[in-house]
C-alpha cells in the first residue's frame, strides 16, 4: 500500500502549526504544564523518599532507639539548688530489655556528660560519651584512624578515648592525635582512634540528641569510675545535680519484621517501670512507613493535579483541533478530490495533533527538569529527576496528542467529500 | 470498448421524507480521447453527474463502468485510489488549497499516489511550466489572478496523467478573454491525447467540443445520448 511519506506529512504538519503559532502555542501550553507537574511531581516525590530512606539508613532500620527525656514538671519542680533530678533510662531497663525481649541481638548503652575537654590550649566544649565496644558498629560509625573501644578498655576501665572526626581536628590541628593525651579537668584519656558518623539532626519530627562527629567516646565502666552516678549542671550561678543511669539505648533486633513487635515489647515493659514520659522511642523503620505514606498521598495529590492538567490540555487540543477541521474542511473535500484516502486524512490531522502534543510535551519536559532543580535551591527540598520519569512524561503526552486527536481525525475523514467542496 | 459508460443511472437525494431524483436514467459513454460537453439548466444534474464519473459519489441506481470496472461495487477505498490514478478535477472555483504554493498544490494527487518527493517535484514544475507558469512556482493562490489560479487547477487535474479530465465550469469565474484562455489550453491538452468533459453554460464553448450532452430536470435530452 502507499507508504505515508512520514517526513513530508510532518513537514506540512509543522508549516500548517506554525501557520497560527499563537493558536498552537496556548494549545501546547496544557500539555506543558501538565508534564511539567508529572515531572516535577516524580522528582520531589524520589528526593523525599531517597532522603527518608538514608536517614533511616543511617539511623539502621534493624535499630530502636531509647533516649532519655528530662521531663518539664522535674525542672519547675527544681527550686531548691542543690536537688538531685532523676530520671531516664535505668540499668535495670536496658538489663531487662537485653535479657527478656526476643529477637534482641544487642543493646548499645550510653552515658553522656557534658564537659570541657582540652589540650594545652585548645578546648571544646562537648559530650563525652561513654559506651561499649560495638557501639561504632550498630551505629554505622567509620573508624578513620586507629581503632574503636575493645572489650579490654572496659574490663579494665581504660583512661582512652575516641575522637569523633571534628573534636579531633579541633584538638589536634596538626593531625597528630593519635597516641596524644586529652584532658577534662584533672582527667586524661589517651587517644585511641578517630571516628565519623551521620549527623543526626531533626528525624521524622523528632529531635535525635549529639552529634556524633564532635563527641569524645570513652568505655561506659570508666566514666562511671571516673564520673560517679551523679553529674553537676552549671545553668545561671546556679548548680543542678542529675542522675541519668543511661542517656541512650540502641536496640538492635535481629530481622526487619521484628522490630514493630520488639518496639511494642519495649514500649511496655517501660511504661510498666516509668511514672512519667522521661524517655522516647524512636523507631526508623516506622518512620521509614510513616515516610512512605506521606510520599503516597502527596503522590495521589500531585498525580491528581498532574491527570487534570494533561486532562484539560488534551482537550484544549482536542477541540482546536476540531476548529480546525471545520475551518478546514474545504481542503480536506480538495484532498479527498484528489485522492486522498480516509486514512491519508486521519494520519495528517493526528500528526498535527501529537506535533502540539509532543513540542508541547517536550517544553514540559524541559521546564520539568528545571522547576525541580529550582525547588530544590530556593526550598532546599532534594529532588531526584529520573530518566524513566521523562520518558514516562513523553509517553504521556504522545498518548495525548493520539486519543485527543483521534476523535477530529476522525471527524475530517468521515466528511462526505462533496459536502465538503461545496463548504462555504 | 468505450473508456466510461454509463447504463440508466439515477442518482436520488432522500430529503425527510421525499424523494429528489438528480439524475433519471442517464446513460451514455464516452471513447478515450473525446472531447465532450454538458449542457443544461441550473438544478439539472450537471455537477451531479460529472461527480459520479469523478468517483465522488456513487449512484444510487445504475451501472457505471470506467477502464472495465464497475464502479458501483468499489468501496470508498478503491474509489479514492481512482481519483488519484485515473481522475483530474477542475473547478469553476479553481479549489486551490490556500496555504500551499503553486507547485505544492498541483503535488497533491501526486503525493497520494505515493509518488517520491523529488519526483513530484520535479512533475509539478513541468506542468506549471506548460500551463504557463513558469514564472509562478513559489505563489500562494491569493498573489494569483484567477486565470492563473485556474491554470494551476488545470496542472493540477493532468499531475496524475488521468484516463478522464472533469470540468465543472472551468471558465464560469472568468472574464472571456481568460476564459478563453483556458479553453485553448483544455483543446490542446485533448490534441494531445487527454479524454475531457466540459460542464458548460455557454453555448460557443459547447460549440466547440465533439459532442454536447442536454441534460434537463435530470435526464438526457433525445439525440444527445448514444454514441
Ligand atoms: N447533497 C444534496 N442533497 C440534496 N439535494 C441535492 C444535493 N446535491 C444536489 N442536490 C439537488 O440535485 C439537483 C441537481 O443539482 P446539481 O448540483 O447537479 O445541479 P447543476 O446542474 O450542477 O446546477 P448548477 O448549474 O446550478 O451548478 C438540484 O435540485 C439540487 O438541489
Ligand atoms: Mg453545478
Amino acid at each position: 500500500m502507499i507508504g505515508f511519506q512520514l517526513k513530508r506529512t510532518l513537514k506540512s504538519g509543522l508549516k500548517s502549526l506554525w501557520l497560527h503559532k499563537m493558536r498552537s502555542g496556548l494549545t501546547m501550553l496544557g500539555i506543558t504544564f501538565g508534564v511539567c507537574s508529572v515531572i516535577a511531581m516524580l522528582a520531589i516525590g524520589t528526593g523525599a523518599s531517597e532522603e527518608a530512606q538514608e536517614q533511616i539508613r543511617k539511623l539502621g532500620s534493624h535499630n530502636i532507639i531509647i533516649q532519655s527525656v528530662k521531663p518539664p514538671e522535674s525542672q519547675s519542680a527544681g527550686d531548691s539548688t542543690s536537688r538531685i533530678s532523676e530520671y531516664g533510662i535505668t540499668y535495670k531497663d536496658a538489663a531487662l530489655i537485653r535479657d527478656t525481649v526476643p529477637d534482641v541481638v544487642r543493646t548499645v548503652p550510653t552515658r553522656k556528660v557534658r564537659a570541657n575537654v582540652y589540650v594545652q590550649n585548645r578546648r571544646i566544649d562537648t559530650d563525652i560519651v561513654g559506651t561499649v565496644p560495638w557501639y561504632a558498629e550498630v551505629n554505622n560509625a567509620t573508624v578513620l584512624r586507629g581503632g574503636f573501644l575493645t572489650q579490654g578498655h572496659l574490663q579494665r576501665k581504660a583512661g582512652v578515648c575516641v575522637l569523633g572526626k571534628d573534636a579531633a581536628d579541633v584538638l589536634f590541628p596538626l593531625g597528630d592525635a593519635l597516641g596524644s593525651v586529652v584532658l577534662q579537668g584533672e582527667l586524661r584519656f589517651k587517644v585511641i582512634g578517630i571516628i565519623t558518623s551521620f549527623a543526626r539532626g531533626e528525624f521524622g519530627g523528632k529531635k535525635l540528641q549529639g552529634d556524633p562527629n564532635s563527641e569524645v567516646y570513652i568505655p561506659l565502666t570508666t566514666m562511671n569510675l571516673f564520673y560517679g552516678p551523679n553529674t553537676m549542671h552549671q545553668s545561671g550561678g546556679t548548680f543542678t545535680s542529675e542522675r541519668v543511669d543511661l542517656h541512650e539505648l540502641t536496640v538492635q533486633v535481629q530481622s526487619l519484621d521484628d522490630v514493630r513487635r520488639v518496639e511494642a515489647v519495649i514500649a511496655q515493659i517501660l511504661r510498666n517501670s516509668h511514672s512519667k514520659e522521661d524517655y522516647q522511642l524512636i523507631v526508623p523503620l516506622q518512620l521509614l512507613v510513616q515516610a512512605r505514606r506521606t510520599q503516597w498521598i502527596f503522590s495521589i495529590v500531585l498525580g491528581s493535579i498532574a491527570a487534570i492538567s494533561l486532562l484539560v490540555g488534551g482537550i484544549g487540543i482536542m477541540n482546536i483541533t476540531l476548529a480546525t477541521v471545520m475551518e478546514r474542511t474545504r481542503e480536506i473535500g480538495i484532498r479527498r478530490a484528489m485522492g486522498a484516502k480516509r486514512r491519508h486524512i486521519i494520519f495528517q490531522f493526528l500528526t498535527e495533533t501529537l506535533l502540539l502534543a509532543l513540542i508541547g510535551g517536550g517544553l514540559g519536559i524541559a521546564f520539568g527538569v528545571l522547576a525541580p532543580y529550582l525547588v530544590q535551591r530556593l526550598a532546599g527540598m532534594r529532588t531526584i529527576v529520573r530518566l524513566w520519569s521523562l520518558l514516562l512524561a513523553f509517553g504521556i503526552s504522545a498518548a495525548v496528542g493520539i486519543i485527543f486527536g483521534i476523535y477530529p481525525a476522525y471527524r475530517a475523514a468521515n466528511m462526505d467529500p462533496i459536502e465538503a467542496l461545496r463548504h462555504e | 470498448m468505450p473508456l466510461a459508460e454509463m447504463k440508466d443511472i439515477w442518482r436520488t437525494y432522500r430529503m425527510g421524507s421525499t424523494l429528489l431524483h438528480a439524475l433519471r436514467g442517464v446513460s451514455f459513454s464516452i471513447e478515450q480521447g473525446q472531447m465532450i460537453s454538458i449542457m443544461g439548466p441550473s438544478g439539472s444534474g450537471k455537477s451531479t453527474l460529472l461527480n459520479l464519473l469523478g468517483c465522488l459519489d456513487t449512484p444510487t441506481r445504475g451501472e457505471y463502468i470506467l477502464g472495465g470496472r464497475n464502479v458501483a461495487q468499489l468501496d470508498d477505498n478503491e474509489l479514492s485510489e481512482i481519483r488519484s490514478t485515473e481522475i483530474g478535477f477542475i473547478f469553476q472555483s479553481y479549489n486551490l488549497i490556500t496555504q500551499l504554493n503553486v507547485v505544492e498544490n498541483i503535488e497533491i494527487p501526486l503525493y497520494y499516489q505515493g509518488m517520491s518527493e523529488r519526483e513530484s517535484y520535479e512533475r509539478a514544475v513541468e506542468l506549471a511550466e506548460r500551463v504557463g507558469l513558469s514564472q509562478r512556482l513559489t505563489h500562494v493562490p491569493t498573489e494569483l489572478s484567477g486565470g492563473e489560479r485556474q491554470r494551476v487547477g488545470v496542472a493540477r487535474a493532468l499531475a496524475s496523467s488521468p484516463l478522464i479530465v472533469l470540468a465543472d465550469e472551468p471558465t464560469g469565474n472568468l472574464d472571456t478573454k481568460t476564459g478563453n484562455q483556458i479553453l485553448t489550453l483544455l483543446h490542446q491538452l485533448n490534441d494531445e491525447g487527454v479524454t475531457m468533459i466540459v460542464v458548460t453554460h455557454d453555448p460557443r464553448v459547447a460549440a466547440e467540443t465533439e459532442r454536447t450532452l442536454r441534460l434537463v430536470d435530470g435526464q438526457l435530452q433525445d439525440g444527445t445520448d448514444g454514441t
